[in-house]
Order: structure tokens, then sequence, then C-alpha cells
């Protein structure tokens, strides 16, 4: 492709978060990425890859450590006139009325009062919300919220439209609809938008929309894998083509990088170290989603797009539970199937007071963490421990933030299996429990 | 711009013709501005240095000083708002900034506003040679330092807490930074204000004898107005007078509270940026006035015309910074380095002066005796917080679970908090004096007797936010009365209950100064504390003495507050909140 039809290009973009006592971590590892003319870009990864802070390194909200990101040509230093962006929060100033939101804008520009107006009200026309011009947001639903956020970002004319994530705070059936209206304005060519990149975690949204899906892998963000839908528009979900699609894409992010089936060896070859992110899974959707699997109409093996929609899951959701199942040794995945392992299955056989034994047991075995914190409160004299004394050792791999959700997680799954006991009080962990 | 408003933005020329309500609008816009015009005309009148103003007892003269003191009240509000804009902003968007102004904020508010009056007034008398405005002036700082901290400090904490997602829109979007801080920053922030304000006022009423009866720095006058009214009445010994000024007070602190703060927190309702379900606040007439006399939309469209060019004429100026190349933050640690360094070295300075300074003139011995008249003062803030507590969380535990009572309630509790509990000083004076009464326990309820109300009122506030649902459960499983209060209201109410101490214990160690020595005619009593102790040598104008004083009671309140307010304050964040 020729490359003046490229609108935003980046390239070798590196991003460290920074603070005063850290040194610095890498979010995002050398991603080169270009947006090209007349495309819909979709960039998928599970929470934390980085992905929402790559969009705001090419919106130019936040400055890249290193790299270079350009806009038809130029450097990227600041939000740049040409680029909107619609947002997860809708991020809608609530003091102002519909009306108000969408001159916002304009009014930055220095628009005049008449033709602000004009274009505002053609806007909002345009997105579907004729009659709630007076309306303040918080009178409207969240789906007429985002609206306001689509027609606040298309009232600017803009040449790129970067999508943070747009439907996923609208339940379902919003969703579809905005996207279906979406899609309309630009496959009828009705907005001068000429590229866009959407951030989600929706697979089947992006597989809908985009004419190409960017996988990001996590720990630092980079770029796993680059997927063309070559499918012709107006796409068919119910298609084999799609739903291979899907099924691709779904194989690619329910993987986790280094525990792919073939390269899984002796046991002891551990890719989780201490300071692994662990997927902030609940204990009982776990079980419920174990169960699932084991039960019929899967009875020990299900496709994954299948098992999301019968489970009533959100992808993200998905990913989360389908990770710490791998990582405690419960299921294996691969080719967009998960399956039980022996340990899972012995898992859901068992009863109550069992399930906790054999949960403890991979536990020890699987995670280093929860191994680390049980030896760790064996060998002192009082059999407890600090809390911050972990932290501290987690903060050497992952920010204070990130630290905290890991012990959370530990702390539950510990709680559980019965491990060890935790005081919220005095932030404690021990090895009795309150008598 | 005109979304500031807030009003209904469609603008033709029908909404210009006039309604009914202007026929109440126009008298009032127009008697308005004639005694504003009238009351600045009394401000710089000639003075000379020892001439004594008129003065008169004769109730009649009550709306006149009034009026003249409600005006130095809004011109100290205004000062106080555009200060605290400044300072806030500042302080919120440059982090070496706010490592000097947050501390010295925090200092500021604890310093007594009879210290600033007699540090300060001499000067103001220098700035205007043989007016009257330069006494003026020290009454309106005066007042102004008695509004204007903490109204600083809720516009900086609000700053702050701007969400992400509205700040990254706003650059999204292209806002200027002036842009954003008017259509961002300030209308977050209103809610929050509005209640500050409202509180600062109050916080001003208090203290208005202090700052128009200027007796500081041997200065003796007396500026027309409500606060001089009452000072004269109490040299006087006349019952009644202090009677007529109470009336007045109240009168005037309702139309405050009717023409000012019910429409303001009202309209600042819209701008919070959760949607609130059931507590919405009724319009109260004075807005509606506002939102239906064609008169104020003419008035708003030429507002607006003129804040849309000092705009214009400010994205001019800005433009240049908003083209600027952003550089990334943080990238000369050394100029952080050094300004901490300047920071402690100045501070060190401040320390080393003020310490030579209050021991050229006072002995070791004294500075200990001052350091136990402290004591005497917390052992009393302590004690009475405690009996306020015993009375009032039972009380607004009970309103509070009346909800159609608190409803009615609430105004009364914000009102009774406004309302100067000074103004009854005297008759609790003359009870004094008629029984024989011990001096240091009796004198010291007038301390708490303005503050505690907010006690009450965040009592109240909580009970009401507990879910009914807890009420079921406790009823459900039959819990017993004292289990009920030990295991579901008072750790539901603790929160709010912390938030009312901090602030009714704050107020009384501020009303200490004005509460430890309190006079009728030639009768003064006087209660052992550290309030007394800075009244005095206020009065002698004993700047050392004042300084080591004020250094004292700053010294206690920081350390109250950080090691008992700070504390229970983070443990109700921690388990007790709500969600």
């Amino acid at each position: 492709m020729p490359d003046d039809s490229r609108l935003i290009c980046a390239e070798k973009v590196c991003k460290t978060y920074q603070t005063a006592e850290t040194p610095g971590r890498l979010v995002l590892d050398h991603v080169d990425f270009s947006l090209h003319e007349g495309e819909i870009v979709a960039i998928l990864g599970k929470s934390g890859s980085g992905k929402s802070t790559f969009l705001r390194v090419l919106a130019g909200l936040t400055p890249p450590s290193a790299g270079y990101v350009a806009y038809r040509g130029r450097a990227v230093d600041g939000p740049a006139h040409g680029i909107a962006m619609v947002f997860q929060t809708f991020a809608l100033f609530p003091w102002l009325t519909v009306l108000g939101n969408v001159e916002l804008g304009l009014e930055a520009q220095g628009v005049a009062r008449a033709e602000r107006r004009q274009r505002a009200l053609k806007a909002i026309d345009l997105i579907g919300l004729d009659g709630f011009e007076s309306a303040y947001p918080k009178e409207l639903s969240g789906g007429m919220r985002q609206r306001v956020g689509f027609a606040r970002a298309l009232v600017v004319n803009p040449d790129v439209l970067l999508l943070d994530e747009p439907f996923s705070a609208l339940d379902v059936l919003t969703a579809e609809t905005l996207r279906g209206d979406l899609m309309d304005l630009w496959l009828d060519r009705r907005v001068p938008t000429k590229g866009i990149i959407l951030v989600s975690h929706n697979i089947e949204e992006a597989v809908e929309i985009a004419d190409r899906i960017i996988i990001f892998g996590s720990d630092p963000g980079h770029i796993r894998a680059e997927i063309p839908v070559p499918l012709a528009r107006p796409r068919d979900v119910t298609s084999p083509r799609f739903q291979q699609l899907v099924d691709e894409v779904y194989a690619i992010l329910t993987t986790v990088p280094g525990r792919e089936p073939g390269r899984r060896g002796a046991r002891g070859a551990e890719p989780v170290g201490i300071g692994y992110r662990l997927p902030a899974a609940s204990i009982q959707q776990l079980v419920g989603l174990l169960d699932a699997i084991c039960a019929p109409p899967y009875s020990g093996r299900a496709d994954l797009p299948h098992l999301a929609e019968t489970e009533h899951i959100e992808d993200e959701e998905l990913f989360v539970l389908i990770e710490a199942l791998q990582l405690l040794g419960f299921a294996q995945v691969a080719g967009g199937d998960i399956w039980a392992a022996p340990a899972g299955r012995a898992f859901v056989e068992a009863d109550l007071q069992q399930r906790k034994q054999i949960f403890a047991d991979q536990l020890r075995r699987s995670i280093p963490l929860a191994a680390h914190i049980r030896k760790v409160l064996d060998e002192r004299p009082g059999h407890s421990a600090p809390e911050g004394r972990f932290l501290a050792e987690l903060e050497d791999h992952l920010s204070e933030e990130e630290a905290h959700e890991v012990l959370e997680t530990m702390i539950n799954w510990g709680r559980y299996a019965e491990l060890f006991a935790y005081d919220y009080d005095r932030g404690v962990l021990s090895l009795e429990n309150p008598s | 711009m005109q979304q500031r408003w807030g009003l209904p933005i469609v603008a033709w020329p029908s909404r210009l013709r006039p309604t009914y309500w202007d026929g109440i609008a126009l008298p009032l816009v127009l008697g308005t501005l004639v005694l504003i015009g009238w009351a600045s005309r009394q401000m710089s009148v000639p003075y000379r240095l020892g001439q004594t103003l008129p003065l008169s007892l004769d109730p009649w003269h009550l709306p006149e000083y009034g009026l003249r003191t409600v005006l130095r009240m809004a011109l100290a509000l205004l000062a106080s708002l555009v200060f605290s804009l400044a300072y806030a902003a500042l302080a919120a968007k440059s982090k070496r900034a706010e490592k000097l102004l947050i501390p010295v904020l925090d200092i500021l508010q604890s310093v007594p506003i009879l210290g600033f009056l007699s540090i300060t007034v001499t000067g103001f008398i220098a700035l205007f040679p043989g007016s009257l405005m330069g006494y003026e002036c020290a009454a309106i700082f005066a007042i102004f330092t008695s509004q204007a901290w903490n109204m600083t400090f809720s516009l900086y904490q609000s700053f702050l807490g701007v969400p992400q997602d509205l700040r990254e829109a706003a650059r999204m979007y292209h806002l200027s930074s002036w842009q954003s801080f008017w259509q961002l920053e300030v209308p977050y922030a209103l809610p929050n204000l509005v209640w500050n304000m409202m509180m600062s006022v109050s916080g001003g009423w208090f203290f208005v004898v202090a700052s128009e009866a200027i007796s500081v720095a041997g200065q003796d006058v007396k500026l027309p107005g409500i606060g001089s009214y009452i000072a004269l009445a109490i040299d006087r010994r006349d019952l009644a007078a202090v009677g007529w000024a109470i009336l007045a007070m109240l009168a005037f602190i309702l139309i405050y509270d009717q023409l000012l703060f019910r429409p303001l927190l009202a309209w600042g309702q819209r701008f919070k940026v959760e949607a609130i379900g059931q507590d919405e606040i009724e319009p109260p007439w004075f807005l509606t006035m506002l939102q239906r006399a064609r008169l104020f939309d003419l008035l708003r469209l030429l507002f607006e015309g003129m804040a849309a060019l000092a705009s214009r004429a400010a994205k001019r100026a800005a433009a240049p910074r908003a083209v600027r190349r952003r550089r990334p933050r943080g990238r000369a640690p050394w100029i952080d380095a050094a300004w901490n360094a300047a920071l402690l070295a100045g501070a060190l300075y401040a320390v080393v002066e003020g310490v030579l300074f209050v021991r050229g003139e006072v002995g070791w011995h004294e500075v200990l005796h001052v350091l136990l008249l402290g004591l005497a003062t917390l052992l009393r803030v302590i004690v009475l917080i405690a009996l306020a507590a015993l009375v009032w969380v039972p009380i607004g535990v009970w309103i509070g679970l009346r909800p159609r009572l608190a409803r009615r309630v609430q105004p009364v509790v914000q009102f009774l908090s406004a309302f100067p509990a000074n103004l009854f000083f005297p008759v609790a004076v003359i009870a004094i004096l008629r029984f024989h009464l011990n001096v240091e326990i009796w004198v010291s309820p007038l301390m708490i007797l303005g503050t505690q109300w907010y006690i009450l009122f965040n009592v109240i506030a909580g009970t009401l936010a507990l879910p009914t649902d807890y009420q079921f459960v406790a009823s459900n499983l039959g819990v017993s009365r004292w289990l009920w209060w030990r295991r579901l209201v008072l750790p539901g109410i603790f929160p709010a209950f912390v938030t009312g101490a901090v602030t009714a214990s704050g107020g009384s160690w501020n009303a200490s100064i004005v509460s430890e020595v309190v006079r009728w005619g030639n009768d003064t009593l006087v209660a052992t504390g550290i309030g007394a102790y800075i009244a005095e040598e206020t009065e002698k104008g004993d700047f050392p003495r004042i300084a080591l004083g004020i250094g004292v009671l700053c010294l206690y309140v920081l350390l109250f507050n950080r090691l008992l307010w700070r504390r229970l304050y983070n443990l109700a964040e921690e388990r007790l909140r709500l969600d």
C-alpha cells in the first residue's frame, strides 16, 4: 500500500510508567502499527495488556516513552485536530445539556455561535438524538448517553475516530443497536471519517466491525497477532466463515503464552513466577464454569465461543476465568476449545470438603505465590506475617495497584482452600482461623 | 459560556418578553442597586483618628446597620471566592507550588481571625489616610480571613478529584486551559464549594462583632454595623438591645439563606456528577424567579456577551501555550530537589525567626505556662465534644429514622448552625453573675454553642443514609435495643459522626478566643485557657505574646487533628463505609 494512505503510523512505541520510588515498569514494548485510509482496525487483548494505553498514545493524550507516532505524516505531540475519541465511560459533562456537550468541541475551536448550533443539531440528528437536545446526561439511559458521546465526536468532522470500548458499558441489545447505527453511517459514507480504531474485549464485536484485528499480549503489552477479516459486508454473524474467524481469535486470546500444549514439557518447567499477575477470578465463577464444562452438553470439552454464549459470560470475564483454570491445572485450552484436566474432573466429582483439599493442592503445586506464602507462614515462629511483606515482594514485579489486586486474589483463593487465613483489620496473614 | 448558567439555552426574542415574575424582579434589582450605592458611599466618608463614630442603640437603626454589615460580608465573600479560585487552581496545577501553598493554608486556617486583624489593621489605616476606608478594609479583611480558607481547601480538593475521563475529553476536544478551568474544573467543584460558602458565611457572622468593633493593637473603632451595635449593647449592659440585635440577625440570616444559599444549593445540584435520586432539593422560590423573570435573561445575555469577549481575549492570550509542545513532566529532578531544599530552608528560617521574636520578650517559664493553657482548652474541647455527642447522637438518630421529620428539621439545623451563637453570650454572663457559678466550668459550653449543630446535622444525614434493609434485618432477627445500637446504628453512622465532630471541634478551637473571655458592661469573665490568653494579648497589642499564643494554638490544633481525627477518619473510610 502506498505510504500516503497511512492516517496514523506508530513506530517502536514503548511506554514506561514511572513513579518516584519504583524504577519504572514497561507497559508497551516496541509496538508498530498503522491505520490506513478507509479502514477499521480493532484492538483486542486481555485487561491490562496496554491496549487502552496504546490508544491514548495514538490520541496524543499521553506521550510515548520511546518511539514515534505520526498523524498524516506529522508527529503527534498532543491531541491533534482531526482525531476524536469516544470513551467507555461516556465522559459527558453532567452540567451541560446534550446540545451543550455536542457543541463543546466546536466552542473550543472558536466556531461562531450560529454555525455551532447548526452543526451540533445536524450531528444530533445524524446519531438519532433529536428531541433530546435540552436533556441533561443524567436524564438519559446509557445507550443514549453514548450516542451523545458519538455526536460530540462526529460534530468536529474527525478524520480518525478512536473508540475506547464504547459499547462495553452498555447492555447487549443497546450495544448491538448503536453498533449497527454506527456501521450504517460508516458504510453509507455519511460521515467524513476516514479511519476508525476500536479498542474492545468483545471478540464477536471485533470480527463484525473490523477490517483487521490486532491482538495484544500482556506483560509488557505487545502485538501478538494480526488477523485480517476479509468478510464481505454486511456480515452474517451466523455464517461458518464468521464463526471460524471468531474461533481463531478465541484460540489466540485464551492460550497462555508459553503454555501452548505442544511446548509444555514436564511439570517442572514453570512459566509462572511469584510476580505473575494472577487473574482476578472469583471462586464461585471458577467452580461454576468448571462444573458447566464437565456437565452435559459439553461433558468435559467445550467450544469457547459456544460456552461463553450458553453461560452468559462476557469475553473479558471468560479470559480471566480460563486463565485461572489453566494456571491452577484444572483445564487445558487449545484451538478455541477447553477441556477439563484430571485435576479438574476430580474437583467436580468431589464433595465440598474434598474440593477445598484439591484446590489447596493445586494452589501449592501450580501457583508459586501461594507456595511461597505458605512456606513463609510455616517457617515463622508465630505462623503469621504482615501483608506488607508480600506486597513489597510483588511490587518488584508489578505496580502498586496490581500488587494489591494480585494479593487480594491470592487471599481469596487461599481462604477458600483454607491454606491460610487473613485478618483484614490488622492486615496480617496467618495459619490460624478465628476460633 | 451560557451553559455555565445551566438555564435553558434556546434563546429567541420571545424569551425576553416580560412575565409576572418580573413584577417582583424589577423592584428587587433596582432597590439592591440603590442600597449598594448608598452603603458604599458611607464606607469612604472622611475620618480622623480618635473621632467617635455616631452609633445608636435605637432598634430603628438596625436595618441600616445590618445592611452595611451585609455589604461587608458580601464583599468579603467575593474576595474569598476570587482568592480561593486563584490559590486552589495554582496549588492543584503545579506540584511545586502545592508543596508551599497547602501547608501554608493549613497554618492560615488555624490562625485565629483576631490575630490577622491585629497584624494588618495599622497597614490598612495607613493605606487610606483620613478616610474610614482603611478601617472598612480591615474589617472586610477580618471577615475574609474567617471565610476564605475552607473554601480554598474545598476547591483544591475538588480540582484534584476531577475524573480522569472528563479531563481526557476536555483535552481531546482541545479546550484551552482557560476554557477547561471554567467549563470543567469550576463546575465540578461547585456543589462542594456552595456548601463551604455556607459554612464560611456562618463563620463570618460569628466573628462579625470582633471584626467590626475593632479593638486590637490599641485601636478602638466601632464601624456602623450589627457587630458594633452588639458590642455597644454589651458595653452599656442593654439587654433589650441585645434582644433586638438577635432578632435583626435572624432576619438577615434568613434573607441570606433565602436569596443566596437556597437557590445556590438547588442550582448546584445539576453539577453533581453522579445522579442523585430522592433527595433532590425542591426549587426555592428565588431560583424560580431567577429562571422565570425575563429581566434576568436580559442581564444574562449581557453577561454572556462580556464573558464571551473575555474568553476570546483569554484564548488569544493562551493560544501560544496551547500550540506549544508539551514536554514530559518530571524531567528535571534537580530543580525539584532545589525547590524542596529552598522550602525547607525557608520554613526553618521562619521558625528560627519566630522563636527569636518571641524569646526576645517571653521567658521559658511563660512558654510553659502557655502550653499548659493550651492543655486547659484542649480538655474543654474534648469534654464538650463528648457531651455534645451524648446529647445529639440519640436525638439525631431519632430524627434520622423519621425521614419526613428529618426533611423538615434539616433546614432548621442548618439555619441554627449559621446563627452566630456568641449573640447569646451576654445571657450566659448574666446567669453566671447572678447565680455565682464557677466561671471555669460554665463559660465552657459557649465554645460549642454554635458548633454542636454540625454533629446533629451529620448524624441525621448518616442515619438517613442507612439502608432500610439493615433495619428490616435487625427487626427480623429480633435484635435487642442495646445490640441494635452497638451492631447497627453506631457503626453505620460513624463516618458521618466523625465528619461532624471534626468540624465541630475545629470550630470550637476557633471559638475559644471569643468564648473564654466574655464581657457584660464592666464585668469581664475570664476562664483559664489559650483562647483567653490570645484575646487579652491581642487587645494589648503585645505581638510577641500574640505570636506565641497563636503558635501554641496552631500546634495543638494540628496535633489534635493528626493524632485523633485523622485516625478516626481513616478508620471510618476503610472499614465502616457503606458500599
